[in-house]
């Protein structure tokens, strides 16, 4: 299993390295991923994993998988490429991270950069060369890795040092990758780094206490343990010298250390604010601004004027004092008539019709009703498009049973039996909605007699209906 | 009444917005003689009870109490003042209050003006004027209501239920057809359809069981 699975990042890393996959250290020594057989030495046995290691193959470039994945899809990709199951692949991965001494997750961030994800051609790196503050950051990650290495080296301390540089290379590849992500990576991000950001959060006083006592007391002891150990003046000595070499590097890059980490902090805060208004602005554009070119079509009509701006009323208020999204159907909480509702302020406000929404009784939206509803929005919609007809009726029944929804117009109407093909589409999308979760979809019509929509959905598994 | 005043009856509008009765003024036209208006409870009685229109065109809500009032105290004295509710609130309880007043029907102001003009001509002719929200709230008023049993003994179980008729009529209505497609569709002249609406409004007014009063009363708290 550790010969199949390690084939991870690092094996596509040491191709993509470009020095020929030879390692970068001596030939034949043992060096932090194992002892190295020379290029393809993980790839030779890629195919002979066991049965139950193998999942299912994905041709094509190496990409990133973007649905299966637990950091940056890399392993995910990686599996879906060689034919393996991901979590193999995940699990070879956590290994080799533990007996490369960490360089393997260097690997995998580099890979995380390097590495396009399913469905696009470029790769983070090729943004992140563009992202100077980050590439500051980055090079300040590692003048801070030089100082350390400088200490640990002083202090005679190598494994720290193996250690540091690992997590200083991950760290700044993560950084790269944070700020030229995208959004929905960033939120995997994020996720990932909760627990890290619970321990470092503010959390008052007490915890800062907490924390400096204990570096105090670890440090006290790192002392003591070196004085105790070699016994000899000439290290406090040393340290001295070392504590000075330190402070001479703080002196020099300290500004700048504090520079960039100020700049980071007004920067994120101005992309919180921009992100922020980039949702208000896309807010507001879908309802407010749309109703407002409705009333501006139609100021001639001042019942629909009205009618517009009462609508959008409602939509804006409920948005501001109950925190409910414009336009969002498949809230928590929703009922019947709480969606029908919904579908007659969003339609009237896009189109301009006017749906008339009557509802017989309530009960809440499961998934089979969240489809008829989303069944009757779209019947609904096509209706205000198509019939020409100013009055769309919408008609909801629960009854203990069964829910149905009625979509009627006295447009134009069409023959069924020789429909245009992008409204048969339309049907077809309706019916087939309503027929995945057991439901029924009819419509019925005929040229200059309007539309019906008979949709029915039952109520299997139901709890007790709530009536009124 | 004969059929001249069928054709062109005389109307009052009870309404608290200037600007919404004089829109109706000229939406009605001169298809309807809007004889006086009110914009309160007691103007209202009193300009009813001084010109006896055909029909009053009643907002169900007012400033001095909701419609029913005014449909109640000129009932009490002339019962043969009809009333049309209109109303573009989405309250069933006062909707069916205005009803229970006595009201013979119950239209919303998004009503176009051809439709406004046919409504005060139906109830004009005693007719029922079911919009598919009256109907909507009547199938939801009597569906709420449990079916007596020997717990609950009904007093009057013909005005407690609606039947399968009325029910399929009220449903039709309520999906958007107008009283001559329910007739097609259930195979019954748009008189028969008629027949059913107002025995459905009947049972809404005279039903004296309790339960259509807790109705309400729940709906006001939800």
């Amino acid at each position: 299993m550790q010969t199949s699975a390690p084939g991870g990042p690092e094996d596509r890393l040491n191709q993509g390295l470009g020095d020929g996959g030879r390692p970068p250290w001596p030939h034949g020594q043992p060096g932090p991923f194992g002892h190295w057989a020379g290029p393809g030495h993980w790839r030779t046995r890629r195919h002979r994993g066991p049965q139950w290691a193998r999942g299912p193959r994905i041709e094509g470039p190496l990409r990133r998988a973007s649905d299966d994945r637990f950091a940056g899809g890399v392993a995910a990709g990686l599996a879906g490429r060689m034919g393996l199951d991901p979590t193999m692949v995940r699990l070879g991965l956590m290994i080799a991270i533990l007996f490369t001494a960490g360089y393997a997750a260097v690997a995998y961030v580099v890979a995380w950069l390097l590495v396009p994800m399913t469905g696009t051609d470029t790769a983070i790196a090729a943004k992140a060369k563009a992202d100077r503050r980050g590439l500051a950051v980055a090079a300040a990650l590692g003048s801070l890795l030089v100082l350390i290495l400088i200490a640990v080296t002083a202090l005679h301390v190598p494994f720290v040092g193996s250690l540091a540089s690992p997590l200083f290379l991950c760290i700044a590849g993560l950084v790269l990758v944070w700020r030229n992500a995208s959004a929905a990576e960033r939120a995997t991000l994020r996720d990932l780094a909760e627990p890290l950001e619970s321990l470092t959060g503010r959390r008052g006083w007490t915890a800062i206490m907490v924390r400096a006592v204990t570096a105090v007391v670890l440090a006290a002891g790192g002392v003591t343990v070196f004085v105790s150990t070699h016994r000899s003046i000439l290290l406090l000595r040393q340290l001295a010298g070392v504590a000075l070499v330190l402070a001479a590097i703080v002196v020099l890059f300290g500004p700048w250390w504090i520079r960039v980490a100020r700049d980071l902090v007004t920067e994120r805060q101005a992309r919180i604010r921009a992100e922020e208004r980039a949702e208000m602005a896309s807010r507001v554009h879908d309802s407010v601004l749309q109703t407002l070119a409705m009333i501006q079509r139609r100021a001639d009509q001042p019942q629909q004027v009205v009618q517009l701006a009462r609508a959008q009323e409602r939509e804006l208020r409920a948005w501001l004092f109950d925190g409910q999204a414009p336009g969002s159907l498949d809230g928590q909480d929703m009922t019947i008539s709480g969606g029908v509702r919904q579908i007659q302020q969003e339609v009237e406000a896009t189109h301009g019709v006017t749906v008339e929404a009557v509802t017989v009784g309530d009960c809440e939206v499961n998934d089979d009703l969240g489809a008829l509803l989303a069944a009757a929005r779209e019947a609904t919609v096509n209706a205000a498009k198509w019939s020409g007809a100013d009055v769309i009726s919408l008609f909801a029944e629960v009854e203990p049973g069964e829910v149905s929804l009625y979509v009627r117009d006295r447009g134009r109407g069409f023959d069924p039996a020789v429909v245009p093909g992008d409204r048969k589409g339309l049907a077809e999308s309706i019916r087939g909605r309503m027929a995945r979760r057991g439901g029924s979809a009819t419509v019925r019509s005929a040229p200059g007699e309007g539309t019906e929509v008979s949709l029915t959905m039952p109520r299997a598994g139901e709890r007790q209906p709530s009536r009124g | 009444m004969t059929m001249a005043d069928a054709a062109r009856p005389r109307v009052v509008i009870v309404d608290d917005h200037g600007l919404f009765r004089s829109g109706v003024r000229s939406e009605l036209g001169s298809d309807v003689d809007v004889i006086g208006e009110a914009d309160d409870v007691q103007p209202a009685v009193r300009l009813i009870g001084e010109c006896l229109p055909d029909v009053v065109l009643l907002d169900v809500h007012l400033p001095g109490g909701g419609g029913q009032l005014v449909a109640a105290a000129v009932r009490a004295e002339h019962p043969e003042v009809r009333f049309l509710a209109l109303s573009a609130s989405d309250a069933p309880e006062d909707v069916i209050a205005v009803i229970r007043a006595g009201a013979r029907g119950y239209v919303t102001k998004t009503i176009s003006a051809d439709d406004l003009v046919d409504a005060v001509r139906r109830v004009a002719a005693g007719d029922a004027v079911f919009s598919p929200r009256l109907a909507g709230f009547v199938l939801d008023a009597f569906a709420s209501l449990p079916a007596p049993d020997e717990h609950r003994p009904s007093f009057d179980a013909e005005l407690d239920q609606l039947t399968t008729r009325e029910r399929e009529v009220l449903r039709l209505i309520a999906r958007g057809y107008t009283y001559k497609e329910v007739g097609r569709e259930l195979y019954i002249s748009a008189k028969t359809v008629e027949t059913h609406v107002s025995s459905v409004l009947r049972k809404l007014q005279l039903s004296t069981r309790h339960q259509l009063t807790r109705w309400a009363a729940e709906r006001r708290l939800t």
